[in-house]
């Protein structure tokens, strides 16, 4: 096992890709079940924040029989504090692109979709340049696979995978129950591949440099970079690429602005990090190393001693209210209660012991909420009432 | 009237009548009329087919999907966290001050409307906003200023 746990910065995913077409044609050229198994032994997940081996999810659609697959690029980048979906594809939109022929060469689809957010309304015209001109190149190497943009409207939820689809067939946003997973039944109830548009990217980093650069960088259980969305009160702001599996102490040490009292890890639906388990977490996905291990999205959001722990909670739970779609009763009612409970709790009106209802409140929500959203809520609610208990009371 | 007939009728030849094809027709309809009216959905539900409770049921869940009337500029401000911690309120003064309306209000002459919005994906840029599609990042009160006169200077379409 690795224990090398320092900050290590990379430059993979934003560095030069004028060889696309180079590396597209090179890997279209080579065996499919011989590409699966590069990016299996990778080990590379899913960067959205659920962390699912992409290889994996790449080959249950290669085998799922459908004279109709999809492929789908998840630019719905909607969790507070992330925005290095919005920075691929304005740098390097031809590896998101390459990668998506790719996926649907090893899974036979002909069709690719970018789901792009409709507050990034402003990429569109851009990536329909560099979409005219993939195709056209495609078209050049007798490859059938088209790729089309579908505006999203400002939905936070469309981000889960199965309200993405229900989105994309002109319905609301609600997500599906699972399973049906999308590989079997997605996107009109075919076999879909949906990914997040930085794990498309580092699957193009894969196919170039081979599995084993990629697996060689980070830690056990969490191998490879990862970009992160760094934001708050930071002297610098922006995104940087790491390597997983840092501690948070080192991370805190670069990009704090040494007041450090807290770091949102993994954006609202995240965890809230207090500064005494700085040393004791790790940055990656759960596994066997010592201490915590936190998963993320990319998103870290720092806080100072300036900030009020009870402001940022009350933030995020307005959120999560105005974001649930409304559809599985644990989510919606659950939201509400939460924010007119620490309202409660603050002003008096309810006493201090009225939070731990509110804790077991979101367990409940963590156990019965039909998707991500209402299950994730539990997170930094927790992390936070558990953490700053007296910040939330007075 | 018949001018949203004839959108509704183009959008739905240019993107086709299936249940899959009904968000870019409402997008359409939004970029064009700034807002989605209760004519303009039963004329899609017409185009297409379909109920008109299913489009109103679609149209009503995205929050950019505006189905009372907007102005010709939508500004939208990021509410969220860090926004929030790096001076939005400030901004949203700013902008009240300017516009004398409140969040959720249109200009008399119909020009601005004020929403706030959920995380616009710039918390590096806090605070940020946008105006229907472009963005604004990195505000503080004297760049609002010098944005929205820029704003108010541009002729009515």
């Amino acid at each position: 096992m690795s224990t090398t746990y320092n900050l290590k910065r990379a430059d993979f995913i934003f560095r030069n890709e004028n060889d696309w077409e180079k590396i597209l044609n090179r890997t279209l050229q080579r065996d499919k079940q011989e590409l699966i198994n590069e990016l299996i032994s990778s080990e590379l997940k899913g960067r959205g924040g659920a962390g699912f081996p992409t290889g994996l999810k790449w080959k249950l659609t290669s085998e799922a029989p459908a004279d109709q697959k999809y492929v789908i690029c998840n630019a719905d980048e909607g969790e507070p504090g992330t925005f290095k979906d919005r920075e691929i594809l304005s740098m390097v939109p031809f590896k998101v692109l390459s990668a998506m022929a790719i996926c649907g060469y090893i899974v036979g689809a002909s069709k690719g979709y970018i789901y792009l957010r409709g507050e990034y309304r402003f990429l569109k015209t851009d990536l329909e340049k560099a979409i005219a001109e993939f195709d056209y190149y495609c078209k050049e190497i007798k490859f059938d696979f088209h790729i089309e943009i579908f505006m999203g409207s400002g939905a936070y939820i469309c981000g889960e995978e199965t309200a993405l689809f229900e989105s994309m067939e002109g319905k609301r946003g609600e997500p599906r129950n699972k399973p049906p997973f999308p590989s079997f039944v997605g996107y009109m109830g075919k076999p879909t591949v949906i990914n997040n548009v930085e794990t498309l990217a580092h699957t193009y980093t894969i196919f170039k440099h081979g599995a084993k650069k990629f697996y060689d960088l980070g830690v056990q259980f969490s191998r490879g970079t990862k970009l992160f969305s760094v934001s708050g009160d930071t002297p610098k702001p922006g995104i940087y690429e790491l390597e997983l599996g840092m501690s948070l102490q080192d991370f805190v040490d670069e990009f704090g602005d040494g007041d450090t009292k807290a770091v949102q890890v993994g954006g609202a639906s995240g965890f809230l990090v207090p500064r005494k388990r700085f040393g004791e977490t790790a940055i990656g996905f759960k596994g066997k190393l010592t201490g915590i291990s936190l998963p993320t999205g990319g998103s870290m959001m720092l806080f100072n001693s300036s900030r009020s722990m009870f402001k940022v909670l009350d933030n995020y739970l307005e959120f999560f209210r105005e974001e649930s779609c409304g559809q599985c009763t644990p989510c919606r009612v659950g939201c509400q209660q939460l924010l007119i409970g620490i309202k409660a709790v603050k002003q008096g009106i309810k006493p201090a012991s009225y939070l731990d209802n509110l804790l077991k409140l979101t367990e409940t929500m963590q156990l019965t909420a039909k998707c991500g959203l209402g299950q994730s809520v539990a997170n930094s609610f927790s992390s936070i009432v558990e953490n700053f208990r007296e910040e939330m009371i007075y | 009237m018949n001018q949203t007939h004839e959108l509704i009728t183009e959008l739905a030849d240019k993107h086709g009548r299936r249940r899959e094809n009904l968000l870019p027709i409402l997008q359409g309809v939004v970029e064009k009329e700034n807002y989605l009216s209760d004519y303009s959905m039963i004329e899609i539900a017409r185009a297409l087919d379909i109920p008109a409770a299913e489009v109103y049921g679609t149209a009503t869940f995205y929050s950019f999907l505006e189905y009372k009337p907007m102005g010709e500029f939508v500004i939208r401000i990021c509410k969220t966290i860090t926004c929030s911690m790096k001076g939005k309120n400030q901004i949203l003064l700013t902008i009240k001050d300017m516009l004398k309306i409140g969040v959720g209000e249109t200009t008399p002459d119909k020009k601005f409307s004020l929403l706030e919005t959920n995380c616009l994906g710039w918390c590096h840029k806090a605070p940020a906003m946008l105006i229907n599609n472009e963005m604004f990042t990195e505000l503080s009160p004297e760049r609002v200023r010098e944005i929205l006169s820029e704003f108010m200077k541009r002729p009515a379409q």
